[in-house]
């Protein structure tokens, strides 16, 4: 069995008798882009850090390409060689910005005309190549997150490591930077890794997203896998799903079971056996209100009594007293449409197909 | 009073017209200084490298101890030193008490726990991530602090300077392993002190006025690093 590009087998570091990553095990394939989501203070800079060998790991093992890269000074810098790192908070060294740019190919040794002509190509991917004079340390905060990632691609890493790239950034500037990263992403076999508390960015840039929380990586799979089946709790909450109800499997027709939620059943997809105590997951933008009880083919419909309405964005949150809470997400028009107010009545009505079941753990 | 403006008068005159006297002890001053600064700079550069980018157990209160002798005594630097290399030290077999070589080595053990210190807090003053950036960007240790010293260049060139002119205005530990020796051993500050006491108040004008004129540029240096 061929190995993985990058591997992390129990994977764990302390700080001061605190886990910060927990007994991670992570698989890398070769030029895929993945990008690890979680809340601040999840571990996910400390684990980018684990894997460009910026640091040592209290335990497990690190491997590159199939070689142990843990241990030793000579086989560290050897292996960091082939990859680079963009910080979350970027610094440039004091020079210009074609010197910045040149660093990391000066210290491998490269010949000087290979250099010049990498940190031409790396500015052109940028497009900062009026910049090449210019002291790095008098631009903005978008144009020194370009710099380092040209410095960082200037290398021609076999992995690129992306620490929140755009966090620090007003929108404008960000969005240029997602757009050269999408640029990058799709004209280059390079391998990323990305951390992110931006889900959508997530969801937009790579092909498989990591979840870490709280030290520990609960969950990989497909953006599509981690959002619409996420096998825990916390993973459901961390995107977005804004309704967790807790109850029992009380009977099942085929693959259709009824949920009790505090006396209330709810229809769902599940294989779980009658008794299983369970989460039911719905998304509040799948669950949709009317005046009148609905006939469609849609298998639940709940009475509630609006408890809380706030507008997000150009969508409003109504919070809804079903027997149990519901949260529901509707635009602006229909909130109007259906003159919703607080201690109205409405029906809420979602498909089974919309819950996601999934066991509960204690 | 009279007498006073009088030797300022002199004093100035001795430096105008470039009075050889004057000129040699200035001089050897500043190459006294200069050499003790260069050792120490060269002995403190690598030193302090060390000291930064390695993690090991006292480092704390070895910085400790490098900030706290800082204002090291120049008579208590003198005194060991004095002991260490008379005639009846242990390293007497030299020969080299009351000429410019003990000098320059008292010196160099007076101000290399300060510009030490000055280089270990330039070099911590730099952001962590520029350490973590060479690193990631397949830095080896060594090119890693060469970075570093380069981002740190105006923290440790002042830490430099200042060793400089702690060297060029001590006057204590010149006079006790130097002798303050006429054509030898003398320099601007063993002078003034002896001028001053013999009454002899032009001379010493003229070298004091000369060492203000030195710790001026000196400051006014550091001021244009400072700024930069």
């Amino acid at each position: 069995m061929s190995m993985a590009l990058i591997e992390t087998v129990n994977i764990t570091q302390k700080y001061g008798g605190q886990e910060i990553i927990k007994n991670i095990n992570l698989k890398v394939e070769q030029g895929e882009v993945l990008a690890l989501i979680g809340p601040t203070g999840a571990g996910k800079t400390t684990l980018l850090r684990l894997l460009d060998l910026l640091e040592a790991p209290s335990s497990g093992s690190i491997y590159l390409d199939g070689t142990e890269v843990t241990a030793g000074k000579r086989l560290r810098l050897q292996a960091r060689r082939r990859m680079s790192f963009v910080l979350q908070k970027p610094v440039v060294f004091n020079m210009s910005v074609a010197d910045n740019i040149a660093c990391g190919l000066k210290w491998r040794k490269e010949k000087e005309s290979a250099i010049s002509r990498r940190v031409q190509d790396a500015l052109e991917l940028v497009g900062m190549t009026e910049y090449s004079n210019r002291n790095a340390r008098t631009l903005s905060g978008g144009e020194t997150q370009l710099v380092a990632i040209a410095r960082a691609l200037a290398v021609v890493p076999e992995v690129l490591f992306l620490d929140e790239p755009t966090a620090n950034l007003d929108p404008v500037s960000a969005a240029r930077i997602e757009e050269v990263l999408a640029h990058i992403i799709g004209g280059q076999k390079t391998t990323v890794v990305m951390a992110t508390h931006d889900m959508s960015q997530g969801q937009r840039l790579a092909g498989r997203i990591g979840v870490i929380i709280n030290g520990e990586l609960l969950q990989t799979g497909s953006p599509g896998d981690i959002f619409s089946t996420p096998g825990d709790t916390r993973v459901a909450e961390l995107v977005g799903i804004g309704n967790i109800l807790g109850g029992v499997i009380a009977n099942r027709d085929n693959e259709l079971a009824g949920i009790d939620v505090g006396g209330n059943i709810i229809q769902a997809i599940s294989e779980h056996g009658i008794g299983a105590e369970v989460h039911a997951l719905i998304r509040p933008e799948d669950v949709t209100l009317a005046l009148h009880k609905d006939t469609s083919s849609a298998r639940n419909t709940f009475e509630g009594i609006i408890t809380r309405i706030s507008p997000v964005g150009a969508l409003v949150r109504v919070e809804l007293d079903c027997g149990f809470p519901l949260l529901a997400v509707v635009t602006r028009r229909s909130a109007r449409d259906l003159n919703l107010a607080v201690d109205n009545r409405v029906y809420a009505t979602f498909k089974a197909t919309a819950v996601h079941v999934i066991k509960r753990w204690n | 009073m009279t007498e006073i403006w009088q030797g300022l008068v002199t004093a100035v005159k001795l430096i105008i017209s470039l009075d050889p006297e004057v000129m040699q002890i200035a001089g050897r001053s500043l190459a006294i200084s200069a050499s003790s600064s260069t050792i120490a700079a060269l002995l403190c550069l690598p030193l302090g490298a060390v000291i930064h980018f390695n993690r090991f157990p006292g480092k704390r209160t070895l910085i400790n101890i490098i900030q706290t002798l800082f204002s090291l005594p120049t008579v208590a630097v003198g005194l060991f030193v004095f002991v260490l290399f008379s005639s009846v030290g242990p390293l007497g077999g030299f020969g080299i008490i009351f000429t410019p070589a003990v000098m320059v080595i008292g010196q160099v053990v007076l101000i290399t726990p300060l510009m030490l210190g000055l280089i270990i807090s330039a070099l911590s003053a730099t952001d962590k991530a520029v350490t973590d950036t060479a690193v990631s960007l397949g830095a080896s240790g060594f090119q890693m602090s060469v970075v570093t010293f380069r981002e740190a260049r105006f923290g440790v060139l002042a830490g430099l300077i200042m060793g400089f002119g702690r060297a060029i205005s001590e006057v204590g530990l010149s006079l006790m392993v130097g002798g303050n020796i006429r054509g030898f051993t003398r320099t601007i500050t063993t002078a003034i002190s002896l001028e001053t006491s013999k009454g002899d108040l032009e001379l010493a004008l003229a070298l004091g006025m000369i060492l203000i004129f030195i710790a001026l540029v000196i400051n006014i240096g550091l001021n244009r690093i400072q700024q930069r």
